[in-house]
């Protein structure tokens, strides 16, 4: 065995799950084909709020190829109710949540019945001769009127108020009373910001087998969350969590999407066993979009204290965070998680959260990529370029006067959190000189003089996130019902060949070459000799699955520790062997030698050895596995500076970004690709929230964005180069340094894009624009016009062909 | 999604496929390259019972030189027509319009002649098609018969082809040396225009001796903005003339009114310089 030339860690590899995933050589959910095989159809409910009155399957069962058509009553004993793992107070209002709709159907979408069949298109021609007749409820869409309680989407309930939690930083002694700050403040700015609805679109729609065997259940999920969904698949049907086998092979995307324990999961297992047959379902887009979680949906109300002189002495945070019709694994903890994320990298007196979570009869919502920090960021950025407008300052010397200096880490923010690094300005004065910012500041000084059609605007956002979710007694305290902590197995097999076991479980990041490039630096084995196993819960027993930029922070983690454990025992043993004492063995580029000797042991040799335990000191287990749990004492916060400039056609109304620069400080970085693909992905979902997507529905509460023709998003086509950059700060809360990028680039560009455009019509008399900044609605803005928000013109497509009824 | 069922025909002759859908009867459906009908059977949207695909029909491939005119066949892709050698040096516009149609997937299965017959408002070859005086050339059960443009397109989805009809050929005049530009405004590139105009200007001596122009998804099909054309026609070829012609594209104060004449000045300025 011989060790690596260079360092693995911070090697630009190309994926090693690459190959399999474009060339058609893995075997995704929908592919498995297995003997006896149903083929479950799901009908959902086109209407958004109604009382099912009667529901004849007659037709549908007798047609070709129907096994059964099942409808909630079938159910209604053994379904039991979707899990919500986040009551956020005591008093939270949880409905039951059916997987399959008994006697109500509280949003457009809602699974009310399945045809089992044995092949998809027998199930889905089935699904069309289903009757049900419904009795229609008032629809509840709008937040504001929701909390007026006139009509409730779940009548038991007696009120559309889920709960409402609060963070004040005077009675958590974090900070001043925020009501003080305001009546004392020279300046007062109040700003209501709406994040609209989005819909995570994940590559690969979800998909599920159940195949059933004597009393085990095996179940492939198209999953972020193998290890959640088995325990929550027990607990919901009350099958023995050891009888339960849960697999999430490769997976097509998740951005938090499938960070789910889904109605489909939980009746496809259901079905199996009814059935004793395995059991398919696999869902089409407008499906997903129908009733897959979504994301986002605040109203952000906002009040900000600041002195003359720039200081932002408080801020106090109202919001109303729409739930949906139901909660699902953690809707009502998502904007819970931006509480911590509004006072940003800054250092304010004072701040108050009060968030009121609301029931509508929409699509439930839930983590969709950077999950509540998105959200806070957005608020906070877009506020200190208001703060600066107010007062004539220069943006980003606001910005500059009230975020914490490097030399004040770790820093104890006013939301009660300890930052424990940063280099605020490190990141800043690297962004400004790729993105030449004076220069960019000139030449809308020009274009502004000239009246020029297109105007320039320039856009900031500083930002910084908690990743590397979490300490356990952090959740803990804040009421989730699981912890927080990963781990990781290394299996030492007897040719020298590693086997890595993580309870992460990747789907789309790249962990199987960054884990293997871990593991070859550690113990000094070639990279390609490291294999990565996931997702089945056979093999990796625990885990906490994949989400919140927490895998190489936490999972990483529990990997280093143990490789330290096998290296500890393989030394050990190499003394032994060596005939020496352990204090003389010297570990480097895989191999243990006797300090001033040549006598020289390969790891391999230890191993193997170990291995056949001839010759083991005494009492040392044969073997040289090790198994080690990683459980976080803080978060991380990757933070970074963010430029944009846009263009805007002041004609039209199109906003064209012109140049992008991210510099972002994720810590120490294992491999440079991977990191440049996370955040060019992240700034192209964080920049579609800005111009492009918007999940919108009808008066009736029907979804008019159900199809990619009509919920935009953006391809490579519609984006800058970005220009990328990185600082090192390396976290001190773990071995690694890492603080995590999946969610960076999200977080940090939606703001930059919205301050960018506003910054470039400013002067043409424009204050704000919602999200998504369509060209109409930028056009309406600068004619001086109120936006009517729902008034888009159809811009054709098969949106249109719904509207119109048919065609030819 | 999967689309109900139906059934599946494909005919080796336009006569076999006119013969085809005369048996099957008003729910049956021609099939071309499928880049619009697929997804609205696969939403079943429409569910017809038969599809009749006439991608084996290879006469109905290709472009012919038909002396004064082009003979573009209904089943050429828009592919075929991007690097066509006769209309890009006779009709120059069809191209431009074809560049930004959709990706380029689309653009090497989807066809001429089917994106004309879908005759979606927002579809990018209506207009050019109107503008430019395009004629159908039409087979049914009672022969061929022609059909201008600006007869054909009848309404949001509909044209003038009878159930049992199917486009085989278009006829396009050809403009030889004229410039063209076609201004296409949509929120991102796969997606469908807000409004887009199809210009083609002819100019000698510096002054506009023709003038064509085609609007996309502006009314419930494509629209020849003949007031436009007049206001050009034996004017200098300047800025000025440009924008008080493109003025004339849309009376109306709304979005769509306001792009009109904006894409309209842009695609003119654009075509007499190109």
């Amino acid at each position: 065995m011989t060790a690596t030339a260079e360092p693995e860690i911070g090697r630009a590899r190309l994926r090693k799950e690459d190959a399999r995933l474009i060339t058609g050589q893995t075997t995704w959910t929908d592919n498995l084909q297995l003997t006896g095989m149903l083929h479950m159809a799901v009908l959902r409910s086109p209407i958004a709020h109604a009382r099912i009155t009667n529901i004849d399957v007659s037709r549908a069962t007798s047609m070709p190829g129907v096994a059964v058509v099942l409808t909630g009553e079938d159910f209604a004993a053994e379904q039991g109710s979707l899990p919500c793992a986040w009551p956020i107070t005591e008093d939270m209002k949880a409905p039951p949540a059916p997987a399959l709709a008994v006697g109500q159907v509280n949003f457009a979408g809602e699974a009310v019945a399945l045809v089992i069949a044995d092949s998809a298109y027998r199930a889905a021609d089935a699904l069309e001769a289903i009757d049900i007749d419904y009795d229609e409820l008032p629809v509840v869409l709008d937040m504001e009127e929701a909390l007026q309680d006139n009509d409730l989407v779940h009548a038991d309930l007696g009120t559309n108020k889920c709960a409402t939690w609060i963070f004040d930083s005077a009675e958590a002694g974090a900070g001043t009373n925020v009501e003080d700050e305001i009546a004392s403040a020279e300046v007062v700015i109040e700003r209501t910001f709406k994040q609209q609805r989005l819909i995570p679109a994940f590559m690969e729609p979800r998909s599920v087998v159940v195949a059933p065997a004597a009393g085990m259940y095996t179940v492939w999920s198209a999953t972020q969350i193998p290890h959640i969904l088995r325990w929550m698949l027990s607990a919901v049907t009350g099958i023995a969590e050891h009888k339960l086998r849960v697999i999430a092979p490769d997976v097509g995307g998740g951005f938090g999407g499938k960070l789910q324990v889904t109605p489909e999961e939980v009746l496809c297992l259901l079905v199996a066993r009814r059935m004793g047959r395995p059991v398919k379902w696999t869902e089409s887009r407008t499906e997903s979009m129908l009733s897959a979680h979504h994301g986002r949906d605040q109203i952000q109300k906002l009040t900000l204290a600041a002195r003359r002189d720039g200081t932002v002495t408080g801020l106090k945070v109202e919001l109303l965070a729409d739930m949906g019709a139901y909660l699902r694994l953690v809707t009502p903890g998502v904007p819970i998680l931006g509480a911590f994320m509004f006072n940003s990298i800054y250092k304010f007196a004072a701040y108050r959260f009060v968030c009121t979570n609301v029931f509508t009869n929409k699509v439930p919502t839930d983590a969709y990529r950077g999950a509540g920090r998105p959200e806070a960021t957005f608020a906070i950025e877009r506020m200190m370029d208001e703060l600066a407008v107010e007062l004539g300052m220069e943006p980003m010397k606001i910005r500059e006067l009230n975020w914490i200096k490097h030399e004040e880490f770790p820093f104890n923010t006013v939301a009660g959190l300890t930052y424990d690094s940063g280099n605020y300005e490190a990141a800043t004065a690297r962004a400004m000189e790729l993105f030449g910012y004076e220069e960019l500041r000139e030449e809308q000084a020009r274009r502004r003089a000239a009246g020029s059609v297109v105007q320039l605007g320039i856009g900031i956002s500083t930002y910084t996130e908690m990743c590397g979710l979490a300490p356990s007694r952090v959740l803990g305290a804040l009421r989730y019902a699981a912890g927080g902590w990963e781990t990781a197995s290394i299996r030492m097999l007897p040719t020298g060949k590693v086997e890595v076991i993580t309870g992460t479980s990747p789907h789309g990041q790249g962990h199987e070459t960054v884990w293997s490039q871990i593991v070859a630096d550690r113990l000094g084995v070639p990279f390609e000799d490291v294999e990565v196993l996931h997702g089945d819960t056979a093999t990796s027993h625990k885990g906490m699955d994949s989400y919140g930029s927490r895998s190489l922070a936490v999972g990483g983690t529990a990997l280093v520790h143990a490789a330290e454990k096998v290296l500890a025992k393989a030394r050990t043993l190499a003394a032994h062997m060596m005939e020496c004492d352990e204090s003389d063995v010297e570990f480097a580029a895989g191999s243990f030698s006797v300090r001033g000797t040549s006598t020289v042991r390969t790891l391999g040799d230890v191993v193997l050895a170990a291995h056949v335990a001839h010759d083991l000191p005494e009492g040392m287990e044969p073997g040289m596995d090790a198994d080690a749990t990683f459980d976080p004492d803080n978060f991380s916060f990757p933070h970074g500076t963010h430029l944009c400039a846009t263009e805007v056609d002041t004609e039209t109304g199109m906003v064209r970004i012109s140049r992008y620069v991210a510099v972002d400080d994720v810590g120490t970085v294992m491999n440079p690709l991977i990191v440049d693909g996370q955040v060019h992905g992240g700034l192209a979902q964080g920049i579609a929230q800005a111009l492009y997507e918007e999940a919108t529905h009808d008066e009736m509460g029907t979804l008019t964005t159900a199809t990619f023709a009509d919920y935009l998003v953006p391809s490579a086509a519609d984006l800058p180069a970005f220009l990328t950059d990185r600082t090192t700060t390396p976290a001190t809360s773990n071995p690694l340094g890492a603080k995590g990028v999946g969610e960076a680039g999200t977080i940090a560009s939606t703001p930059a894009v919205v301050n960018s455009v506003l910054d470039a019509v400013r002067h043409l008399g424009v204050r704000d624009i919602e999200m998504p900044m369509s060209p109409e609605r930028v056009w309406t803005a600068l004619q001086g016009r109120p936006d009517e928000g729902a008034g888009e013109v159809a811009a054709g497509g098969l949106g249109s062909i719904d509207a119109q009824g048919g065609q030819s | 999604m999967i689309p109900a069922e139906f059934k599946y025909l494909f005919p080796s002759t336009v006569d076999e496929a006119v013969r085809m859908l005369a048996e099957e009867g008003e729910d049956a459906k021609v099939i071309a390259g499928g880049q619009s009908l697929v997804p609205v059977l696969r939403m079943r949207l429409a569910a017809p019972t038969a599809l009749i695909d006439i991608g084996g029909l290879t006469e109905l491939t290709g472009v012919r030189d038909d002396g004064d005119s082009l003979l573009i066949g209904a089943m050429t892709t828009h592919y075929e027509v991007q690097r066509d050698h006769l209309i890009h040096d006779h009709a120059l516009l069809l191209k431009l319009v074809t560049d930004t149609v959709a990706d380029p997937q689309i653009r090497h299965r989807g066809t001429f002649g089917g994106s004309l017959c879908h005759a979606d408002p927002a579809g990018d070859l209506l207009a050019p098609a109107l503008a430019l005086d395009a004629v159908m050339i039409i087979a049914g059960p009672g022969g061929r018969r022609e059909v201008p443009a600006s007869e054909f397109f009848v309404d949001y989805f509909t044209t003038a082809l009878a159930p049992d009809e199917i486009l085989i050929d278009v006829r396009v005049p050809k403009f030889t040396g004229w410039g063209a530009h076609y201004e296409k405004l949509n929120r991102v590139a796969q997606a469908w225009s807000i409004v887009a105009v199809a210009a083609a200007v002819q100019v000698s001596g510096g002054a506009i001796s023709a003038a064509r122009v085609g609007l996309t998804n502006v009314g419930s099909g494509p629209l020849r903005a003949f007031e436009v054309e007049a206001a050009l026609v034996g004017q200098p070829a300047s800025a000025e003339v440009i924008s008080e012609a493109a003025l004339r594209a849309s009376a109306g104060d709304g979005y769509k009114d306001n792009l009109a004449r904006v894409l309209t000045g842009r695609a003119l300025t654009a075509a007499v310089a190109g």
